[in-house]
């Protein structure tokens, strides 16, 4: 199970997400959305970009409210809401999106 | 994400009966551990030699240490009672998910080596050799049980079939097959203290927010302590709470209470979790590894008291087993029950005047309640009988002034199961989760219907996620489902106190 990217082999789990995480770029990122159906937009990346960002210093995706009090601040009140994180990412926003941003599935009664 | 390869059922006039349909779900298996979450759990990490022999015996080692197994085992009659009461019978048709044909896997097998008719003529008795089609049926079908034990309360005999999908758990771990989800998750609590691994860092910057949000909301600055020493109460929580929604809405709740009751309060990093999803596996080692978590977080912080946030199986652990588990609980206060559900806290602080609500805060709604299935059938709250069923009732009638129950024969004891709980709470489960909350979504409508219900409160974290995530299916918003403490956070009067 793997997603082949830049002449690169990416391993990924049944449900697709990588299984290194230090092994995300760019372009991996966009084949991923791909495969989920995704256009990413501006938007798109604001929350993927954020997720690595809080990834990177507490080692887990933030939780929802967190993610929607973020995104409230840099793209505006009136995008600030789970009901638009799910316009973005139909399937969940912390799954789906952790799965573009290459970081682990949340696990737990979510 | 693909397109689900499945069709979401048709809701129909509640309490009809599906046709047949066999090995309809036969393809229905969630994906098996990794052999790294398996060895860390103590088991082979993958399918060992000689693994026939292996459960074998291991099912002898539970039938020795479990006489209600071998109780179970021996006793049905197939009088077929059971058939048309399990949720994913009702919304799948598949004939292995009748309880009787699903604790008949097992049996069948028990039969063969434990009974002598068996022994001697297995054919006649329904017994049978565990060959490898065995297994697999037992993988499959023992995961499309959420032990939620609705089946066990009209069976004439009280058979258990969560005891007997627990027991077959327990067995296919100690062989090498362990699931996914479930096993991710247990290692996860013994290595970090809950189940979404949520590190301390990052729950105190979660709770940080909480209060922000709080304040800037209410003008009142409520306070959302953690591994604060010295505290009255512990308040342990499903790390649903810390996350998702509608789940931290009802933590908003159960803050604003202790607030507003003056009661001094604090969550642990170390035991930073409710549930202890070594309840779904069967495995008393790890049920009481995560259980002694909170034992030890309780004497390190000092605390009096013990408090259990919404969560359904937690709530099973906490109220039946924790004393066996972890106790005993004799550094606390005798002045409190332990635990104690945070239901009956509230409840006692409305009663008593300690805190006051205003109910026209919620005129917005028309609520009904989802009785979790631990809860109701599993365990008790405060002291009268049925104190399971009314307590969380009396807190929404107190937070809301328009409530209706669904139809009789779908709660209180004989509720339905949401479709997740049990360990099924999964992705790869999902058209096994969406057909399997069908009779609820039934009895759901017809509330809809005929009183205009426009939200349903639920008692456990598995349960809000399982709705939020497949009511949309059948048409419902997802922010359908609520928190009780939600509903509690809205009406609660900060600062004014008569």
């Amino acid at each position: 199970m793997s997603y082949e990217v830049n002449g690169k082999t990416i391993e990924h789990d049944e449900e697709g997400y990588i299984t290194n995480i230090n092994e995300w770029e760019l372009d991996l990122a966009r084949a991923i959305a791909v495969d989920e159906g995704i256009d990413m937009t501006d938007e798109h990346w604001e929350v993927v970009n954020f997720l690595r960002e809080y990834y990177s210093e507490y080692q887990i995706a933030p939780a929802v409210r967190v993610l929607v009090k973020a995104i409230k601040k840099k793209l505006g009140a009136d995008k600030g809401s789970n009901k638009y994180l799910y316009e973005l990412f139909p399937y969940g926003p912390a799954k789906q999106a952790c799965k573009i941003a290459g970081l682990p599935k949340p696990t737990g009664c979510i | 994400m693909p397109k689900d390869e499945f069709k979401t059922p048709d809701l129909r006039v509640y309490g009809e009966n599906p046709a047949l349909e066999p090995d309809s779900m036969g393809h229905s298996s969630p994906y098996k551990a990794l052999p790294e979450h398996q060895e860390s759990l103590g088991f082979p990490g993958e399918l060992v030699d000689g693994w026939h022999d292996k459960a074998i015996d291991k099912m002898g080692d539970l039938l020795s240490k479990n006489r209600a197994l071998k109780v179970y085992l021996d006793s049905c009659v197939k009088c077929g009672a059971c058939t048309d009461k399990c949720h994913y019978y009702l919304g799948t048709g598949d004939p292995k998910n009748m309880p009787v044909a699903r604790q008949d896997l097992l049996r069948q097998v028990y039969r063969r080596h434990f009974t002598l008719p068996g022994k001697l003529f297995p054919g006649l008795v329904g017994a049978k050799d565990l060959s490898e089609e065995v297994l697999e049926d037992w993988y499959t079908y023992f995961h499309q049980c959420s032990q939620c034990r609705r089946c066990s309360v009209f069976c004439p005999y009280g058979i258990d079939t969560a005891e007997i999908s627990m027991a077959a758990r327990e067995i296919m771990d100690h062989i090498g097959i362990g699931q996914k989800y479930c096993n991710e998750i247990i290692a996860k609590v013994h290595q970090i203290g809950n189940n979404l691994g949520l590190p301390e860092a990052a729950l105190i910057d979660t709770l940080e927010g909480l209060e922000e949000d709080v304040e800037e909301e209410t003008g009142v600055a409520v306070r959302f302590p953690v591994n604060e020493e010295g505290a009255d109460v512990l308040l342990v929580t499903p790390s649903a709470d810390f996350f998702a929604e509608p789940h931290v809405d009802g933590l908003i709740g159960y803050a604003k209470v202790f607030h507003q009751a003056g009661i001094s309060w604090t969550v642990s990093s170390y035991a930073s979790e409710a549930a202890n999803f070594a309840l779904f596996t069967g495995s008393y080692e790890h049920m009481h590894k995560i259980s002694s978590r909170i034992r030890k977080a309780a004497q390190e912080l000092g605390v009096k008291r013990i408090i259990f946030g919404e969560c359904g199986h937690a709530w099973r652990v906490a109220y039946s087993f924790l004393n066996t588990l972890a106790g005993p609980w004799d550094f606390l206060d005798p002045a409190y029950p332990t635990p104690q559900h945070i239901c009956e806290v509230t409840l006692d602080l409305i009663e008593r005047g300690a805190i006051n609500l205003d109910p026209s805060a919620n005129d917005d709604k028309v609520l009904t309640f989802h009785d979790s299935c631990n809860v109701a059938r599993a365990s008790r709250m405060g002291d009268t009988p049925g104190g399971q069923f009314h307590i969380p009732r009396a807190v929404i009638k107190a937070a809301v002034n328009k409530f209706v129950d669904m139809a009789p024969d779908t709660i209180h004891e004989k509720t339905f199961c949401c479709g997740g709980g049990g360990g099924l709470l999964t992705d790869d489960l999902t058209e096994l989760r969406v057909k399997g909350a069908l009779p609820r979504m039934e009895a759901l409508q017809d509330v809809v219907d005929t009183h205009g219900v426009t939200h349903m409160a639920a008692i456990c974290a598995i349960c809000k996620s399982q709705f939020t995530k497949v009511m949309p299916y059948y048409g419902f918003s997802m922010d359908m489902v609520v928190s009780i403490h939600q509903l509690v956070s809205e009406a609660i009067l900060l600062g004014t106190k008569e």
